[in-house]
């Protein structure tokens, strides 16, 4: 559990909770405001390698976990960020992670969460003629669903 | 500086899947390249909240046909990590032997595929040949060529059976020398040599910026491979090393998914010793999947597969997040072909394995900013002209 | 009289195009193995060409997204007629798997006319050849 006393250590008034699902699975919950510099800490300092990002859609919220493999102590650090759903936006984390700046335009276009500051923010999987303002993974979207 | 746009895709010649690079070209030189997806996109993550837990690995095989294991145990190794439930031995070996059949499938297709792209037809017509018999087994042992639908939440769906395992260990056995044989044909080839060595060359630090994943990022010398750093299905269990080769280039590329075909036999050849003479159970029941969230990745041939679930205690997941390898690989382009020719280009995109190929296209160019044509075909066969004349002089080659 | 003459000409040598709409893209791996020295279709005259002005028949694999229904018929009429489509695969045939999903516009037949369906998921490169030659026993 060193990876957890470094970040303790470090973020001690940023994180806001932290789920230890097992061992090599933990969950910490920070705000928006410190994504950025929390991210680039893992990413940079404790060498993470950026996996992805998984937008939810909670219905009174959207949530985004950003999640971080430390590939040779075999642990999934996901970092969680809750936003408000009738007006979600966030920090792109493109500036320090080149990787994130696909994912987040794929949120971006099925989830409806605008990310500030990223370079090329632009539908990547839809068609150019399917409707704006209808975000396919939103819970409400009633279609794909059975 | 004028710069002109070569379009690869969506549609191209010869196979799979639809998709689309604008090639941002200064003479023969790439100083850009964009990515255009979304012409395979059918919206699986949204389908999978309306399947029942155990539909749901039926549906993931159907994310690619060429890792269709990989995601369902990627999202076996999820569930079963929300649920924290431990397979039976027996099935880790059985997950195993399915996915390394399938590497040795894949890397064979690509090596292929990769001569291919180079007008070297003949790799093309040898890998998938001895890519067939890798497929009789998985007929054999799964019941399909393709889909084999053997992965479930708890365990696999069928067992090997003792009867099947010579007739495995033969099949292997046969590909041995023809896999040494088409090693050192491509390894050793001097053209190839010349296509492939110092052409699009990934450094360490490229693979960590764009995150990238597999034999892209082991060629590159960032020795990661999940079946090793997270232990699952039988990868502890066994000896087997995993290939890094330094040099980052299209060669290194193909060295590594050519080596690991060797590791893969010797895997499967270990898994099977285990499996011979014995009984087990090869899955537990799963009944219920409690609220939660769990993750689980799994090594694919082309890099590590992402599957993140969140449950709210019901029959269906309530978010099924997939993140596949080539998400990833695909954009370390714009790192190893900005400064490439077009020529090389295609292979250099065709190196990372993204599942599709490119066409050799006349193209009219277009001026970026204004839409206007600059050149036509018959301009181009002029540039060309006088290209070929210039690199004779250089060479002093005589005109005839 | 020419269309007759045309038809003729079919029964000897089919160029097929293929096309991928939104598949797993297995299908069309099964395709290219049909090029391959075990199944080897071009014993029977047929071959895959690079440009769908070439080409007699066109295999179209997949659900035929949003974005590509509308590239779905500029090929289509692009096509020389007379000419065959050919759905291969159950997404193809009936939307398959992804039947309900957000991103679908197919099946392919409410697309374009089809005049083959090979089912499977996906078809054997058998199943494959046995579609394309009862597609030329019918030519008449």
């Amino acid at each position: 559990m060193d990876i957890l006393e470094t970040l303790r250590e470090r973020f001690s008034d940023k994180i806001k909770n932290v789920k230890i699902h097992t061992d090599k699975r933990i969950y910490i919950d920070i705000d928006k405001e410190n994504l950025l510099e929390v991210a680039s800490f893992v990413f940079n300092d404790m060498d993470a390698r950026f996996v992805t990002a998984s937008g939810v859609d909670n219905l009174d919220s959207m949530e985004i976990l950003y999640h971080f493999s430390i590939d040779r102590e075999d642990v999934i650090v996901s970092l969680r960020v809750l936003l408000d759903r009738e007006n979600s936006v966030v920090e792109s984390l493109g500036s320090i992670i080149k990787g994130a700046l696909n994912i987040e335009r794929e949120m971006y276009e099925l989830l409806g969460i605008k990310f500030l500051n990223h370079q090329d923010l632009k539908r990547l999987l839809l068609a150019e003629d399917y409707p704006e303002g209808v975000y396919p993974l939103r819970k409400d979207d009633q279609k794909g669903k059975k | 500086m004028k710069k002109v746009i070569v379009p690869i895709g969506p549609y191209h010649p010869l196979l799979e899947e639809p998709e689309y690079f604008a090639l941002y070209c200064d003479g023969e030189l790439v100083v850009d390249v964009e990515w255009m997806a979304g012409y395979n996109h059918r919206g699986i993550e949204k389908i999978s909240e309306s399947k029942h837990w155990d539909q749901v690995t039926f549906l993931i095989e159907r994310i690619c046909g060429i890792c269709s294991t990989s995601h369902p145990i990627a999202y076996c190794n999820a569930v079963e990590d929300l649920a924290k439930v431990e397979i039976p031995e027996r099935a880790k070996y059985i997950r195993s032997i399915v996915g390394e059949l399938e590497r040795i499938h894949s890397h064979l297709l690509w090596v292929g595929l990769a001569g291919h792209f180079l007008g070297y037809n003949t790799v093309f017509m040898w890998a998938w040949k001895y890519r067939e018999p890798i497929l009789d087994i998985m007929e054999m042992v799964t019941g399909n060529r393709n889909h084999y639908a053997m992965m479930k939440v708890g365990g696999v769906r069928r067992d090997i059976e003792d009867a099947d395992i010579p007739i495995i260990r033969k099949i292997l056995e046969q590909l041995k020398p023809k896999l040494e044989m088409l090693t050192g044909a491509v390894l050793d080839d001097p053209v190839l040599a010349a296509r492939l060595k110092g052409v699009g060359v990934l450094t360490a630090q490229d693979i960590k910026e764009y995150g990238a994943l597999g034999p892209v990022a082991r060629a590159s010398g960032v020795d990661i491979d999940v079946r090793r750093d997270s232990p699952h299905a039988a990868y502890g269990l066994v000896e087997w090393k995993v290939i890094t080769c330094k040099e980052g280039d299209v060669f290194a590329k193909a060295v590594v998914r050519l080596l690991e075909c060797f590791e893969s036999i010797k895997i499967i050849e270990q898994c099977l010793d285990n499996l011979k003479g014995k009984k087990g159970e090869i899955s537990i029941d799963v009944r219920n999947i409690p609220p939660g969230e769990g993750i689980g990745h799994y090594e694919a041939p082309r890099g590590e597969c992402f599957h993140y679930v969140r449950s709210d205690g019901t029959s269906r997941p309530l978010r099924h997040k997939i993140r596949a390898p080539s998400f990833m690989n695909i954009p370390t382009f714009k790192a190893s072909c900005i400064g490439e020719t077009v020529a090389d280009v295609t292979i250099i995109l065709a190196g990372v394995d993204p599942c599709y190929c490119c066409t050799e296209r006349s193209a009219v160019a277009y001026d970026v900013s204004t839409r206007k044509k600059i050149l036509d075909g018959s301009d181009l066969i002029k540039l060309s002209h006088e290209k070929t004349g210039k690199i004779r002089k250089q060479f002093g080659i005589k005109d005839k | 009289m020419v269309l007759d003459l045309k038809k003729k000409a079919l029964k000897k040598s089919l160029f097929v195009f293929h096309l991928s709409t939104g598949s797993c893209n297995n299908c069309d791996i099964e395709i290219l193995d049909c090029l391959t020295p075990r199944f080897d279709i071009e014993r029977f005259g047929m071959t895959l060409v690079g440009s769908i002005r070439h080409a007699d028949v066109l295999l179209i694999t997949g659900i035929g997204n949003i974005k590509n229904a509308g590239r779905i018929k500029k090929l289509y009429h692009q096509m020389p007629k007379p000419g065959f489509v050919v759905a291969i695969g159950a997404c193809a045939c009936t939307g398959g798997i992804f039947r309900e999903g957000y991103n679908m516009a197919g099946p392919i037949d409410r697309i374009i006319p089809v005049d083959v369906y090979i089912p499977g998921c996906p078809p054997k490169p058998e199943a494959m050849i046995s579609g394309i030659v009862r597609l030329l026993n019918r030519i008449k």
